[in-house]
């Protein structure tokens, strides 16, 4: 255990070692961690930025969800309102088509009656004349009382 | 137990232990099996977290990736709490001095006769596995770390704010120049010296614990059971050790460093 060259030898060693070192193992593996510390900051700052832009974001929605609502509100009492209004407008068509109906009907019908009126009275008329004949054939001169037969069939 | 061939004594045991497998002769002795771990394991380290580097994705890491990370920043934390301001090598080096100390100091982890035995088979006599027990490692970083002071008190202070502070502190007068120049060299070179003394003498003297423990087996079973107990009761204290130690030492060269980089 005593001072040799060993010394030297190691000395050199040494002195090689420690810049090989500084040139070939300290730069990269400091570049990474770096690198990562700087990424890793990066993410954390997205991070930061992102929950604030999911609040604005859920704002945003909140605001927008009622005004959805409020529109919606109103469309539905613009479509009751609308509805009511069909519903009268049809109801008054309704009774109108109705009311149309029930002339025409009756005026059908008051056609009906003044045509069978007519004919009641045609055949009335001939089962007078029918009646009259019988009873004249016995009593009156056909010849002298022609005149007075030709007026009744001319009154009717 | 090491069988050594010779007879085998606690002495021949423990010496065996703490003997490095070497070459040359007098100061140009080399320490091979010190030089073979400690660059094997810097290479290790180098490679490993080179190539999680290449790799390093930005998105999700994996688990290698996340433990070298954490390892990185652990120590960019360190340096940017103590040293405040901009220079490109003090995290590298001090990156490096935590991985590769730890790493030196954990093969105090590997049993203590495994690999000697492992070499021994091999037919290589000598294999001290801890770098960090070796007076060399601690001290050629140490060294390092030294060089590096000088340099950064020159360069940000000049030569004239350097010789300064070593000459008009504590005693601002030119009659007391010789005692601070005595008290502030003595405080710059005790700072390698504390340095590589800290490290060798703590990881040295639990190598040697553990090679005492390690001479209780085989006595009889009542001692084996406590060598056992008492081994693996150092082990658990010895992992906090070793990365005490390597936190040390990189925290001391980073206040070191960062007191060069101060202007009086």
């Amino acid at each position: 255990m005593n001072i040799n060259a060993t010394l030297l030898g190691q000395t050199v060693a040494f002195i090689i070692f420690v810049w090989f070192c500084m040139k070939f193992v300290w730069p990269p593996l400091m570049n990474a961690i770096e690198e990562r510390q700087k990424r890793i900051a990066d993410g954390l700052a997205d991070a930061d930025r992102a929950v604030k832009d999911l609040e604005l974001a859920q704002a945003k929605a909140t605001d927008q969800l009622k005004d959805a609502k409020a529109t919606a509100n109103e469309i539905i009492e613009s479509a009751n309102k609308r509805k009511a209004q069909i519903v009268d407008e049809a109801k008054a068509e309704a009774d109108a088509e109705r009311a149309k109906i029930i002339a025409q009907g009756q005026a059908e019908i008051e056609a009906e009656r003044n045509r069978v009126k007519e004919d009641l009275r045609k055949q009335v008329a001939v089962l007078a004349i029918a009646g009259a004949e019988k009873i004249l054939e016995r009593s009156i001169d056909e010849a002298a009382h022609s005149d007075i037969v030709n007026k009744l069939v001319a009154e009717l | 137990m090491a069988a050594t061939g010779e007879a085998l004594t606690p002495q021949g045991y423990i010496q065996h232990h703490l003997t490095n497998l070497s070459v040359g002769e007098g100061f140009w002795t080399w320490h091979i099996d010190s030089l073979f771990f400690s660059v094997g394991l810097g290479v290790l380290f180098l490679w490993l977290f080179h190539s999680v580097g290449k790799k390093a994705t930005t998105g999700v890491p994996g688990k290698l990736q996340c433990f070298v990370e954490m390892i990185v920043e652990f120590v960019d934390s360190s340096v940017k709490e103590t040293f405040h301001g901009r220079n490109p090598v003090i995290a590298p080096l001090a990156l490096t001095i935590f991985v590769w100390v730890f790493m030196m100091n954990f093969m105090d982890m590997v049993p203590v006769d495994w690999i000697p035995e492992l070499a021994m088979a091999a037919g290589i006599p000598y294999m001290k596995v801890v770098p960090t027990t070796d007076l060399n490692i601690t001290f050629s970083m140490a060294i390092g770390v030294f060089l590096l002071i000088i340099y950064y008190s020159i360069k940000v202070k000049g030569v004239s704010g350097f010789v300064k502070e070593l000459t008009m502190q504590p005693f601002n007068h030119w009659a007391m120049i010789p005692v601070n120049f005595l008290l502030e060299t003595v405080t710059l070179i005790a700072k390698p010296i504390s340095l590589a003394l800290r490290l060798f003498g703590n990881l040295y003297a639990g190598e040697l614990i553990f090679i005492l423990i390690a001479l209780m087996y085989g006595a009889n079973w009542a001692l084996s059971t406590l060598g056992v107990t008492l081994q693996l009761g150092w082990l658990i204290f010895h992992i906090l050790v070793i990365t005490l130690q390597a936190f040390i030492f990189m925290m001391l060269t980073i206040v070191y460093l960062s007191m060069a980089h101060e202007d009086h």
